[in-house]
């Protein structure tokens, strides 16, 4: 597992490079909006990696209610913490790519304000992470991940039953995306999953210490306590 | 092109930010680590 960690570590890495090289010089420029729209292989990979961490954080929520397992535990929170970095990425990108193609950096339609609620929801449950010490503490947040997962499915069909600012799919129903485009975004999705599978992998491990840390340092209050007395 | 830019840039600030700060959660738990051995 120690050599495993690096090697992944930098077949990632070049996976990455190699997505962006895909990104900048190989995927043939949009008619209408030019290079701005190449923005589109950052936004949406991020969005599906985003959404499919708000799903393993969903299962291992569930896992842990049923199971009360810690693992299952640890990672609801290491993928909500993850998946908010990718929603976040979302967040910012969308305005950047909307402000030269819109003519304006945020409209309140469907698909943006789910999106921003996502993100909310995922934020709140970190802040409970964070500063809820009480030992419900993983089941109130996997009850709360449970309703949070409810909003994931709401925003991806959010453009197919709503009329908003937002473009139509591009793949799937009623999507007809250019194959070299659509390679291009199936490669920088696959390079920014195995980076959100890394970076998890660390998390994980740190909150794994941490926990053992925490745990330790308690049993030493606690002896500390009774050889007072 | 400058949003382009801008974008892509934004993106790895965010994700390097976070790296940057669970390097720092790493060096607490280690020094944490360290406190507890002296102990």
């Amino acid at each position: 597992m120690k050599r495993a960690f690096p090697i992944f570590a930098i077949v990632t890495a070049g996976l990455l490079t190699f997505a962006l090289y895909e990104a900048l010089v190989v995927a043939p420029t949009e008619q209408t909006m030019g290079d701005v729209q190449r923005i589109f292989y950052y936004h949406v990979p991020s969005a599906w990696t985003a959404f499919l961490l708000f799903f393993i954080n969903f299962g291992a929520s569930l896992v842990y209610l049923i199971k009360r397992n810690t693992k299952a535990d640890i990672l609801a929170l290491v993928s909500a913490e993850v998946g908010v970095v990718f929603c976040t990425v979302v967040l910012v990108t969308g305005p950047i790519w909307a402000r030269p193609v819109w003519g304006i950096w945020w409209t309140w339609d469907m698909r943006l304000t789910l999106t921003l609620v996502l993100w909310l929801i995922y934020v709140s449950y970190l802040v409970l992470r964070r500063f809820s010490s009480g030992s419900q503490t993983p089941l109130i947040a996997a009850v709360l991940a449970i309703f949070g997962a409810l909003d994931v499915p709401l925003v991806y069909f959010s453009i197919w039953y709503f009329r908003t600012q937002h473009p139509s799919p591009v793949i799937g129903r009623g999507g007809e995306l250019d194959p070299r485009m659509a390679h291009v975004l199936l490669i920088n999705w696959l390079a920014f999953s195995c980076f959100a599978f890394l970076v998890c992998w660390s998390r994980y491990r740190l909150e794994q210490v941490k926990r053992d840390v925490d745990e330790t340092q308690a049993l030493e209050a606690l002896l500390e306590t009774r050889s007072v007395r | 092109m400058k949003y382009l830019y801008a974008a892509y840039a934004a993106t790895w600030l965010i994700h390097v930010g976070y790296l940057g700060n669970l390097y720092l959660r790493y060096k607490r738990l280690q020094q944490e680590i360290t406190d507890l051995r002296k102990k």
